[in-house]
């Protein structure tokens, strides 16, 4: 069964997080894809401070579609999380604490959430509709001019994900295909 | 020589890229069921019902059941009796497209230049045409909304024949395992086996879209595509990556006469989220 999680992530929920382990997450999460990435780390490279504070954060990557009217997002799954990998191990060193998304992560990014104690929670990518459903609020944080890709900060209230990694770098990308491989083709 | 206008193409065009994105088709629907009944692993179970459930969400409520509405692809087939009346055919596409993206609540994802000015269009134009001319007075309009996460795990190579069926075996089963997680699996593979280099890629694309029924008239080819299923789902990835028996619904080929010293393999992966759409005129 699931676990309810609250968020923002305290430093006990992210060592208690398990790879494999399925949640709902409740609470508010940040969003945030290549484009919002590549000017949060042209900022730091100045030495600019940024437009909203990490330091405890999740970041959603996605993009959503329009909302309906009436609606606070149109359809809003993940996208692919290896294009934020040269990025991120920056954002864990400033308190980035959650990442929710689809598919691999890189070796570096991986150590660094085992050296900062982040969790990478993956959600279904393709199920849009439903995800949609569990964000109530959105509002645009920065970069408006990026549309979709700007960075919003979402309300969301039971957004159900699955731990992929967890802070102790165990991941369910390895360990759930490896059970269910069958060698003897 | 029949007449068509133009403007008839752009409707047709706009209504078929909204049912793509809106109604998923029935072959993918009863081809998740089934693996949903026989997938041993408990989580990858609950993700093929949550996709089920969301394409039933988004069917009833008229929304894209992926927010990554794609990039738009076409086929035209068109009869060589026909006469096309009212302006631009490519023209009249394009605005088919603008239509359904900026009506139909759909994600804009196409920017104007790949490199250097990846700004975005703004009404997911321009789409990708491609135009066939055959005998007969009709106008046959296959329309595909591809998403990137599946699109960017694509491969092709040029084989030597000598590398032959298990060359290509091979070739196809490594680039599912390369791909993981990312593609949004279960995935229905699309391969273009023969050619040249180009039209290798056009069959792999064109074998996404077939109905996930359809067997290879050739009983050595729906032989080699169901062995390919077979590999694909031993290797584990399961539903969403988080392992399981589930991690391609189907396997296509589509094969070309191709040079005495070549064997294109172009392999075009899809989602589980196979939108695609077609009309006759
Ligand atoms: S790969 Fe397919 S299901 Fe996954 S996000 Fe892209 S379009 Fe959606």
């Amino acid at each position: 069964m699931e676990k309810h999680i609250q968020l923002p992530l305290t430093e006990e929920t992210v060592r208690d997080l398990q790879a494999g382990d399925r949640v709902l997450l409740t609470g508010s999460v940040i969003t945030g894809r290549d484009a919002a990435h590549k000017r949060l780390i042209a900022l730091l490279e100045e030495g600019k401070p940024l437009p909203v504070n990490l330091l405890g954060e999740t970041i959603y990557y996605v993009g959503p579609a329009p909302a309906r009217p009436g609606q606070a997002v149109g359809p809003a799954g993940p996208t692919s999380s290896y294009r934020m990998d040269a990025y991120t191990p920056r954002l864990l060193a400033l308190g980035l604490k959650g990442m929710i998304g689809k598919g691999e992560r890189g070796a570096e990014v991986i150590e660094a959430m085992k050296e900062y104690g982040a969790v990478y929670f993956g959600a279904v990518g393709g199920s849009a509709v439903l995800i949609s459903r569990s964000i109530e609020t959105s509002e645009v944080l920065a970069y408006p001019d990026l549309g979709p890709e700007a960075i919003h900060r979402f309300t969301i209230k039971d957004f159900p994900a699955v731990v992929v990694i967890d802070s102790q770098g165990n991941d369910l990308y390895q360990q759930g295909p490896q059970l269910y491989r069958k060698t003897d083709l | 020589m029949r007449e068509i206008n133009v403007s008839d193409i752009t409707q047709t065009v706009a209504d078929l890229f909204l049912q793509a994105n809106y109604v998923i088709g029935e072959d993918v629907m009863d081809a998740l069921q089934s693996a949903a009944n026989q997938e041993p692993s408990p989580l990858g179970k609950h993700v093929l019902e949550q996709l089920m459930e969301n394409n039933r969400a988004g069917a009833d409520e008229s929304l894209c059941v992926c927010q990554d509405t794609g990039l738009s692809v076409l086929f035209l087939t068109i009869g060589q009796e026909v006469h096309l009346t009212g302006g631009s055919l490519e023209d009249a596409v394009n605005a088919g497209v603008r239509k359904a993206y900026t009506e139909g609540y759909l994600r804009k994802s196409v920017v104007i230049d790949p490199l250097f000015h990846r700004k975005n269009t703004g009404d997911n134009t321009p789409c990708v045409q491609h135009v066939r001319i055959v005998p007969g007075d009709k106008v046959h309009i296959l329309a595909i909304a591809k998403g990137f996460g599946s699109e960017n795990m694509s491969r092709l190579t040029m084989l030597v024949p000598a590398a032959g069926v298990e060359g290509v075996t091979d070739f196809i089963v490594e680039t599912v395992r390369l791909s993981g997680p990312n593609a949004c699996p279960p995935l229905v593979v699309g391969v273009g086996l023969g050619g040249s280099f180009e039209l290798a890629a056009l069959m792999a694309k064109r074998a996404t879209s077939l109905p996930l029924t359809r067997k290879h008239k050739d009983p050595r080819y729906a032989a080699l595509e169901d062995e390919l299923l077979k590999r694909i789902n031993a290797l584990g990835i399961g539903p969403a990556g988080y392992g399981g028996a589930t991690t391609a619904l189907k396997v296509h080929i589509i094969t070309a006469p191709t040079h005495i010293a070549g064997l294109p393999v172009a392999v075009n992966i899809c989602c589980h989220v196979a939108r695609h759409a077609e009309a006759t005129l």
